[in-house]
């Protein structure tokens, strides 16, 4: 295997680690409103309390291995959807400053505040994640010098916006079944309901991202010719989201929420199927696109970058774990708590 | 044309890598007081030192927060506004970048999480190598920003690919790229700027308790530990920066020049200003005070060789030397200003008379300020002075910026950072407020929670007297 795949592979392991686990965070944020009274948002907010700054590490890490081993499609990528990245920062910021604000007055309108703003940031970070990512899927109008051409109403068309919706109903469902997890007694029956409810939305866009891919893009399935293996993913992609319900129903959180995590790392791995292996493709002419090998840094930086990876990976997997295993269980409310 | 894409993308940079500097050198500095803290607590096992620790990580989880969200947007910056810089640099920029996330992010990150919310859930023992494990992932990440920011300054270790637009740079040898000529010098000089901040910060809180009589022993203990952290790095940043200075005369010499005011080149030794006015128009420093022969004996141990000035550069190829030379004047003005009152309350800490000298307390209550804009100076002066290269002698500023990227959108970003980043440092200094206003928890004593309130919660409860701050409850 080159380099090149290897580090496409790579940079899908660190978007997928970054969905699953800012994913619930995320998630846990979208449905925070549905929180009943200051207890319940609190338990809420500490549930992710010491994970979700190290969850958001995923993300800078994604960012600073796609600038190391794909400069040209960072510099595209980033330049291309500027307003959209300077909202996503925006929400990014607000949402820190919301979960760490929030506690530090016992005021109804303050405490309101900062809830919506910490809702609204969940919502709005995800939202264009979909975005993003239905717009790597359709295509940008990038020329022969790999500069984009368009303008930001490119980006927000209805199928980018189906994709971002779907996106939050999806994190909604991974929220709610982390915190059926992290809760007991009253509270979690009452979010029992939510993951149905963000299961159900997120089943029917789901179906509807399916069609609109299909019809719009067919070019995302011609991988599947190629190598029909995929269907394999397809096939483990169909049964987690149906073993979800099941789950659920069952009374089994911890298979749900497996589930839930698996279709998450399912889809990701399609979309990275449905690139391959481009990563950003040019609608104005085939030949511009942006692919693992005409946008990649030289062969000498993607060795060491693999070094890189393989000393340093073994250590976040470690303490990623230590983290989770350190503060498994319920939520409990105590002195350190938001 | 009206509006500039690069002069808006470089006030953008501007505005948003000072904010952010604000706290990633408390954050390298607190971890190493909190290794020192909690390092004593386990070895004498006295509760003060477990007091302490406890505390200072509280103040250190609120400043990381606040550095995580602003690191951010430098990350993204990067490629939104400057990505031909990014196509330029990537291969050699971006593993650096990389390497900071996987080695040092996650650490930290990681770690914090056991240092804030696991007092409880873990031993003192495991809780400790947590606290260490945040300190290096500090200072890693210090080392890899530093490593990339350095081989902005003198490149090494690479051949540049292509030629016109499309020409970048390629790595040939890493750890030519890592050890470039500037970066251990620089890498010294940043972080014992993160050292002797954070013992200016400690020393401002215990001045601040000390005057108000709270705390007293948890307060001198720390006001010590600072003061020892801070006075050892004031003297060695001395060192560090003369060792810079002459790294800087030998690739950066242009820099050099524009950090002295030197404009013309002459026949017998360079002078020194101490301080000054720079007039480009006239090619000279007004008003200032120069003694003569000491930058040539500073660089070249030899007061009668010439310093190369500006005039020996094309005019294209020079930094503007107005702010290069102020702020970098500031740095060092400020240096000697942490170094003479952190000498003298060691003076009057040994004839114990430190903690009863009201208007020295008053003084490091405020202190703190010196190395808050010693930093932002520095960098500012290291920033300008390369100019106008973004990778020096290689890639000019003007031709680093995105192409696709309108001056209506980064105007726009502007305007939203410079609401947010307002939002932002109201929450951090309302939150540390807080937060030294409540105080450590006095394990050994009774609570003094009513003894003092500050400005921002005694405003609160005039706005509601109902309001009451969770800072019993929380933290």
């Amino acid at each position: 295997m080159d380099l090149n795949i290897l580090w496409f592979g790579l940079l899908g392991v660190l978007l997928t680690g970054y969905a699953i686990l800012d994913g619930f965070d995320l998630g846990v944020g979208i449905i925070h409103l549905a929180a009943r009274n200051d207890n319940e948002r609190r338990i809420f907010l500490n549930s992710i309390g010491p994970m979700w700054d190290g969850n958001e590490v995923w993300l800078v890490t994604f960012g600073g291995a796609m600038f190391a081993a794909f400069p040209e499609v960072y510099a595209t990528v980033f330049s291309a959807f500027y307003l959209p990245f300077m909202l996503l920062l925006f929400a990014l910021i607000l949402r820190a400053v919301s979960i760490e604000f929030r506690g530090k007055l016992m005021h109804d309108s303050w405490r309101r505040f900062w809830d919506f703003g910490f809702f609204f940031a969940s919502a709005l970070a995800t939202l264009l994640f979909g975005i993003a990512i239905a717009n790597a899927i359709g295509g940008l109008p990038i020329d022969a010098q790999k500069e984009f051409t368009g303008s930001f109403l490119d980006l927000v068309r209805p199928y980018p916006i189906v994709v971002g919706c779907l996106a939050v109903a999806m994190f909604a469902m991974h929220g709610s079944i982390y915190l059926y997890l992290k809760t007991e007694g009253e509270l979690q029956r009452h979010i029992h309901g939510w993951m149905w409810r963000s299961f159900g939305v997120f089943l029917a866009l789901y179906m509807l991202t399916t069609i609109l891919t299909l019809i719009n893009y067919p070019a995302a399935t011609r991988n599947f010719e190629r190598a029909p293996w995929v269907w394999i993913v397809v096939l483990l992609n169909v049964l987690a989201i149906a073993n979800i319900p099941r789950a659920i129903y069952h009374n089994r959180p911890v298979y749900a929420f497996a589930s839930s995590s698996a279709t998450i790392a399912a889809l990701v791995f399609l979309f990275g199927v449905a690139l391959f292996p481009n990563m950003i493709v040019s609608i104005l002419n085939p030949a511009w696109s942006l692919t693992i090998y005409n946008a990649a840094a030289s062969q000498k930086t993607l060795g060491i970058m693999s070094l890189i990876a393989l000393f340093g990976m073994p250590f976040v997997l470690a303490y990623t774990g230590i983290i989770y295993w350190v503060f498994r269980g319920k939520v409990q409310l105590g002195k350190f708590s938001y | 044309m009206g509006l500039d894409v690069v002069l808006l993308s470089r006030i953008q940079f501007a505005l948003t890598i000072m904010f952010h500097y604000l706290f990633p050198p408390l954050s390298i500095g607190l971890g190493l007081i909190l290794v020192i803290t909690e390092g004593m607590y386990l070895r004498r096992g006295n509760r003060l030192y477990e007091d302490m620790a406890r505390f200072w990580t509280r103040i250190f989880a609120v400043n990381f927060a606040v550095g995580v969200a602003t690191g951010i947007v430098m990350e993204f910056e990067f490629g939104t506004n400057w990505s031909t810089y990014a196509r330029f640099v990537g291969d050699v920029f971006g593993s650096a970048l990389a390497a900071e996330g996987v080695f040092a992010f996650f650490l930290e990150s990681g770690f914090l999480a056991v240092l804030v919310f696991g007092w409880e859930r873990v031993s003192a023992g495991v809780h400790f190598f947590a606290t260490c494990m945040v300190a290096l992932g500090a200072t890693f990440s210090a080392t890899w920003i530093v490593v990339a920011n350095s081989w902005q300054q003198t490149p090494a270790g690479f051949h540049i690919v292509g030629t016109g637009p499309t020409a970048r740079a390629e790595i040939t040898d890493f750890w030519a790229m890592v050890f470039n000529p500037s970066t251990v010098h620089r890498l010294g000089h940043v972080i014992l700027g993160g050292y002797i901040l954070a013992g200016f910060f400690v020393m401002s809180v215990a001045a601040f308790y000390i005057l108000r009589g709270r705390h007293s022993e948890f307060s001198r203990k720390s006001f010590a530990i600072g003061l020892a952290v801070a006075t050892l790095a004031s003297l060695a940043q001395l060192i560090s920066g003369h060792l810079q200075g002459k790294v800087i005369s030998r690739y950066q010499p242009a820099k050099l020049a524009a950090f002295e005011g030197h404009f013309k080149t002459e026949d017998h030794g360079t002078e020194l200003y101490l301080f000054g006015v720079p007039d480009a128009q006239e090619q000279r420093v007004k008003y200032g005070l120069a003694i003569p022969g000491i930058l040539s004996f500073l660089v070249y141990e030899d007061s009668n060789r010439p310093v190369r000035a500006l005039d020996t550069f094309p005019e294209t190829d020079r930094p503007s030397v107005g702010v290069t030379f102020q702020s970098y004047h500031i740095m060092i003005a400020l240096g000697m200003f942490n170094i003479a009152l952190t000498l003298c309350a060691c003076y009057l800490l040994w004839r114990k008379k430190l903690f009863d000298n009201v208007w020295l307390m008053r003084i490091f209550g405020l202190a703190v300020l010196s190395p808050y804009f010693a930093n932002e100076a520095g960098w500012v002066a290291a920033e300008t002075g390369r100019q106008p290269w973004t990778v020096y002698g290689l890639l000019r500023t003007v031709d680093s910026v995105s192409k696709s990227v309108p001056a209506g959108q980064v105007l726009t970003s502007i305007v939203m950072f410079g609401m947010i980043y307002g939002l932002l440092f109201a929450v951090w200094v309302f939150v540390l407020n807080s937060k030294i206003v409540h105080g450590p928890d006095d394990s050994a004593m009774p609570p003094q929670h009513t003894s003092g309130k500050g400005l921002i919660e005694a405003v609160a409860l005039l706005a509601d007297p109902h309001a009451r701050t969770l800072t019993e409850e929380k933290f």
